[in-house]
């Protein structure tokens, strides 16, 4: 919480993204500690380090000052502390953190539990969800991941008035996709 | 005391409004991707939290009778995190097409770039 405390107050743009970088590692940490094994090591991988190479690269190309913003904070303020409240007002009848008893532990989720293990033939749970029951929902991402790195090239890649740093732009890209 | 029970929510809604406020405030379109990267791994903290199962472990078998935590969310958040990173970097694509345009990625000097014509 504090990283991004200090993502908000620091005007110098490589301190911010170095900053997401921990921050994206942290988060991961986070996630190693609430059970979920396989989230923790993409969000490591991939939040903290395909995005920030990702964000250093741009900031190669955009120059890393921020000048000072011209408007009051006041009104963003207000808008998000408003949201925030009635996000909070929303949590009054939601299940205690951890309760085994909550809806989303009742429904479908023992079935996968029990059955996945025998019916596909893998320990983990996660895997056999994500490649086998939701095979075609993976499928769908990979076009995304597709379908974002062909829009990266087509609103980089025939730029030809500078080509050293166009070429260190779509070379990124290939590591992503 | 059943609210203090539920102190995930308020870390992940402090951390969503943190990111909602970077994208809103900053002016700085770089500035503003980190704020959007924000927000979206608070949704990603809601859920794996929501996940979570009191003395249960990771979802990979052992033996009889251990208590798993719900593995059914972790297999979207992992889809969203690739897909989060995929739009991340179209839209710093688009910052760097902007820049290369207009010769700046603060948002106000744009919008005065954009006045006169």
């Amino acid at each position: 919480m504090a990283t991004a405390l200090a993502v908000v107050r620091l005007r110098s743009l490589f301190a911010v993204v170095m900053l997401a970088g921990i921050y994206s590692l942290v988060t991961a940490g986070i996630f190693l500690t609430l059970d979920a094994v396989d989230v923790a090591f993409t969000e490591a991988a991939v939040g903290a380090g395909i995005a920030t190479m990702l964000m250093l690269g741009t900031l190669a190309l955009t120059g890393h000052k921020q000048t000072p913003p011209r408007h009051s904070p006041v009104l963003p303020l207000m808008v998000v502390t408003i949201t925030g409240v009635v996000l909070l007002w929303g949590t009054h009848d939601m299940p205690r953190f951890g309760d085994p008893d909550a809806p989303i532990h009742r429904h479908v989720a023992p079935r996968y539990i029990e059955e996945s293990p025998t019916e596909i033939g893998l320990p983990n749970m996660v895997t056999s969800v994500l490649a086998s029951y939701r095979g075609f929902d993976t499928l769908g991402e990979v076009v995304v991941v597709f379908t974002a790195g062909v829009g990266v090239l087509s609103l980089l890649g025939f730029r030809r008035r500078r080509p050293p740093r166009q070429d260190s732009e779509s070379s990124k890209e290939e590591s992503d996709g | 005391m059943d609210w203090l029970g539920q102190y995930n929510y308020y870390v992940v809604f402090f951390l969503m409004m943190t990111g909602f406020y970077v994208v809103v405030a900053r002016g700085n379109l770089v500035k503003k991707i980190v704020g959007l990267n924000i927000f979206q791994s608070s949704v990603f903290l809601l859920y794996i939290s929501m996940a979570k199962v009191e003395h249960g472990t990771a979802p990979i078998v052992l033996a009889d009778g251990t208590v798993y935590s719900n593995p059914l969310p972790h297999v979207l958040i992992l889809t969203a995190i690739v897909v989060g990173v995929a739009t991340t970097a179209l839209g710093l694509a688009l910052v760097v097409r902007i820049k290369e345009a207009y010769g700046t990625v603060e948002e106000d000097e744009i919008h005065d770039q954009d006045e006169p014509a």
